[in-house]
């Protein structure tokens, strides 16, 4: 993750260079994942070659919705993000932090090791690259650092891919996340599919990827193919699905905590925590104690967890938060107020997961727009 | 801080939720549901009054306990704990020679330091007196050190005063106000019966350059902010200690947040003046 | 009964009133002393008088069968212990026990009630401070009865 050099130069990839990028990083140790059609969405997994990519589909997002359509062509990253982010590889749903074994009264404790196996992230968005830089933040530019999390994101090898079109539910211009990606990846990609051809527009943003790219069958790109690129980045800026309000977000929202738009939204919030599952920056964990009968092993490990759960906030025989309400109203100031004050940013990249994958369809940007309208009457 | 006896762990240092494991070398019963517990720190063990660390009963799990012992004695660690689960409740029941699982120290600790040459308030209610007592040792250890110095405790019936020969000793032998409260007295006490705020008036301070260290249930540090205030103490000059749940102390789990802060890395201490407004909005 | 006017005027529950009420005042007052143990009144008694503390420590008490005396509020120097000569039946609704050596002015509450009857401002007055009283006896009883030490609630 070395910085990139003072000016991108352009470069255009064939097809088939992507295919050789793939089996260059695999050759080189990387585990690759990507994109990958299942369960009727769009996941993260492992991914071998280009026919493990969704060639020719992409995704119809709205509140609540989320469906896979056909391309009328075969463009490999036609579509947004699905439920899922990279905190799947960099910061695991579960994760063992030790385990201890007891002999008489004595007991060994052995930490569990940081992986040593690198990944390369095939498709970054950069929303995406946002959020790593925002979960970098949290787990390792504190007095502490998550050791699991620093040897994932070290080894790590990003290859972003600026995005082609937005989702009904993006609003990452407004967030000023995107849609470009700008900084934080070893390549970038701009697909470029059209009656001239199938390739992409690649630029190197560190050493690694120099290296890497240079294995690759690739020439530079001319001023058409670097204008193509332009052209997509801004065909999808201009069309994003809706916009987070420009205003002070953290002033707004804490001198609004008592504000009757929260026992609205509590009414229809089921807590059911999707939106923390698939928000990339969510990063609250909670521990789980096991052992064998005879309490000799015994192990600990940590999870993903919500701040929507009713223990979540479990204090001396009851919750802090109890109601739905106070917990939607945590987690959308967290988001948004209070993550300022701990980490320097906003939590939100504008990916829109949340609105889409809330059973109920409670759009973040327009909960904040109610809170903000209601002020200037 | 790596813990060389034989039941050492392989890179403690390294990721701070592992913890290193330590033996009980000391169990004593404060009262019906409060046990404190010593271990031996061969290397020492140092820390600030109003530190926390996570303590762990192996096999069912961790909880965040504050440090009660005295920074001086530094091969000595002291843990007041109070039975209201299953994870401080087998760590109540840990006998001498047992061992548990110990990470920290963590958090911001109490103003002893910039209380030197001030009045000082101690204000402790229930078992807030005992993460309390390391700050309690340090100014009347170095008594000299400080102003007029008050120790001022209210708990829920006298079998419930915790480190009775201790207060006894520190009334008797020190240049210190020290009165004690319950909320319901029964008929061999013969003291102070009533709300811990009425004890305020028998606290010898100036107001505007005093400083205290609240400590006890959320309700009561509200109404002993507000009593000390209403005695013209400056928001800036009165200091609490918070609690949530905590997970991890590290600030990664997210559980201990208030507001804007995390108890566990930017508390447990704060200045009333900094927790006033949030202390007040429900269910934050 | 010289110099009672001058404790009586001291004492901060009297702080402020005008010196023709103070006078008032100390016409219905008198020294009283009691011993550690002693009863300055007893639930069901007749309550004729309060009590201004001087020095010393007065626990209220109900006693509980099977329980003994339990302590519900202890008052020390410069607080009023006795609010019940006010009140219809004007009967003591606890026991007051010295808990040592308790020096007072007891003020005869027939006497100070009939003087507030003829001088509605005087009456004023004195309202006005007992009722400041029992406002915080009633917040502090309220906390106190959160019982907030106790976890398992």
């Amino acid at each position: 993750m070395d910085k990139p050099a003072a000016a991108l130069q352009s470069f255009y990839l064939g097809t088939d260079g992507l295919e050789r990028l793939l089996s260059v990083l695999r050759r080189r140790g990387l585990r690759t994942v990507g994109p990958t059609v299942r369960d009727q969405a769009i996941v993260y997994d492992d991914i071998e070659t280009l026919a493990d990519l969704p060639r020719g589909w992409t995704d119809e997002q709205a509140p609540g919705h989320y469906r896979l359509t056909r391309r009328d062509d075969d463009a490999l990253f036609g579509y947004a993000v699905g439920p899922q982010s990279w905190k799947k590889f960099l910061h695991p749903p579960i994760q063992k932090l030790w385990s201890s074994k007891r002999e008489g009264e004595a007991v060994t404790v052995t930490a569990e090791p940081a992986a040593e196996q690198r990944m390369a992230f095939i498709g970054v968005r950069a929303c995406e690259l946002r959020a790593i830089a925002i979960q970098d933040k949290v787990l390792t530019e504190g007095a502490n650092k998550d050791p699991h999390y620093v040897a994932r994101r070290k080894g790590a090898f990003l290859v972003a891919v600026n995005c082609g079109q937005a989702a009904g539910t993006c609003f990452c211009v407004s967030m000023n996340a995107g849609p470009k990606a700008e900084s934080g990846f070893d390549l970038s990609l701009t697909e470029l599919i059209d009656e001239r051809g199938h390739g992409f527009l690649v630029e190197a943003g560190t050493e690694e990827g120099r290296e890497v790219l240079a294995e690759l069958p690739h020439r530079t790109a001319s001023q058409d193919e670097r204008g193509a690129a332009d052209a997509v980045v801004e065909h999808t800026a201009a069309s994003m699905g809706r916009a987070m309000p420009a205003e002070d977000l953290h002033a707004l929202l804490l001198r609004n905590l008592e504000h009757p738009r929260w026992d609205a939204v509590a009414n229809i919030c089921l807590s059911c925590s999707n939106c923390t599952m698939v928000c990339p920056t969510c990063f609250c964990t909670s521990v789980e104690e096991t052992s064998d009968l005879a309490n000799e092993e015994t192990a600990r490990s940590r999870r993903w967890d919500s701040c929507f759960t009713i223990d979540y906030s479990y204090l001396h025989g009851g919750s802090v938060r109890s109601s739905s309400k106070s917990r939607y109203r945590q987690w959308m100031t967290h988001k948004l107020a209070t993550w300022h004050d701990q980490f320097g940013s906003s939590g939100c990249v504008g990916c829109g997961r949340c609105i889409a994958w809330c059973p109920v369809g409670i759009d973040i940007t327009a909960e904040v727009r109610a809170i903000s309208d209601s002020e200037k009457k | 801080m790596l813990d060389l006896a034989a039941n050492s762990n392989s890179n403690a240092a390294a990721d701070p939720m592992v913890p290193r494991v330590v033996r009980v070398t000391k169990r004593r019963k404060d009262a019906p549901d409060v046990v404190t517990l010593e271990m031996e720190m061969k290397d020492g063990f140092d820390f600030v009054p109003g530190q926390f660390n996570m303590l762990t009963a192996f096999g069912v799990g961790e909880v965040a306990i504050s440090i009660s012992g005295d920074p001086v004695k530094r091969n000595r660690l002291v843990h007041t704990i109070r039975d209201v689960g299953p994870v401080s409740g087998a760590l109540t029941r840990l006998q001498p020679g047992q061992s548990l699982g110990l990470r920290g120290p963590f958090g911001i600790g109490w103003p002893v330091a910039e209380a030197a040459g001030r009045d000082v308030i101690i204000f402790a209610g229930g078992l807030g007196l005992a993460p309390l007592r390391p700050a309690i040792y340090r100014v009347l250890g170095e008594r000299k050190r400080f102003g007029k110095v008050a120790l001022l405790y209210g708990t829920r019936t006298p079998g419930d005063i915790l480190f009775q020969r201790e207060l006894e000793s520190w009334r008797r032998t020190l240049d210190a106000t020290v009165e004690i409260t319950v909320d319901r007295g029964t008929p061999e006490w013969h003291g102070h019966v009533g709300v811990v705020t009425n004890l305020v008036k028998y606290a010898e301070f100036d107001p505007k350059t005093a400083l205290a260290m609240v400590c006890g249930p959320e309700v009561m540090m509200r109404f002993g902010a507000a009593a000390l205030r209403a005695a013209g103490m400056p928001d800036t000059n009165i200091y609490l200690s918070m609690e949530r749940n905590m997970k991890c102390a590290v600030g990664f789990c997210g559980h201990c947040q208030f507001g804007p802060v995390f108890v566990c890395k930017d508390g447990p201490v704060f200045t009333f003046d900094r927790l006033r407004e949030i202390l007040t909005v429900k269910e934050l | 009964m010289e110099g009672l006017d001058r404790i009586i005027r001291g004492h901060a529950f009297f702080a402020g009133l005008d010196e023709d009420f103070v006078k008032l005042v100390t016409g219905c007052s008198k020294n009283v002393r009691f011993e550690a143990g002693q009863y300055l009144f007893r639930e069901g008694g007749p309550a004729d008088e309060f009590f201004l503390l001087r020095e010393g420590r007065v626990a209220l008490e109900l006693a509980a069968p099977g329980k003994g005396a339990i302590s519900i509020l202890t008052a020390s120097e410069g607080e009023v212990v006795g609010f019940s000569w006010l009140v219809p039946p004007n009967r003591w609704v606890y026991d007051g026990r010295a808990t040592g050596l308790v020096r007072a002015i007891s003020i005869d509450g027939a006497c100070l009630r009939n003087k507030c009857e003829a001088d509605h401002d005087l009456g004023y007055e004195m309202m006005k401070r007992v009722v400041a009283i029992v406002i915080k006896r009633l917040h502090d009883t309220r906390l106190q009865s959160l019982d907030v030490y106790n976890v398992h609630a």
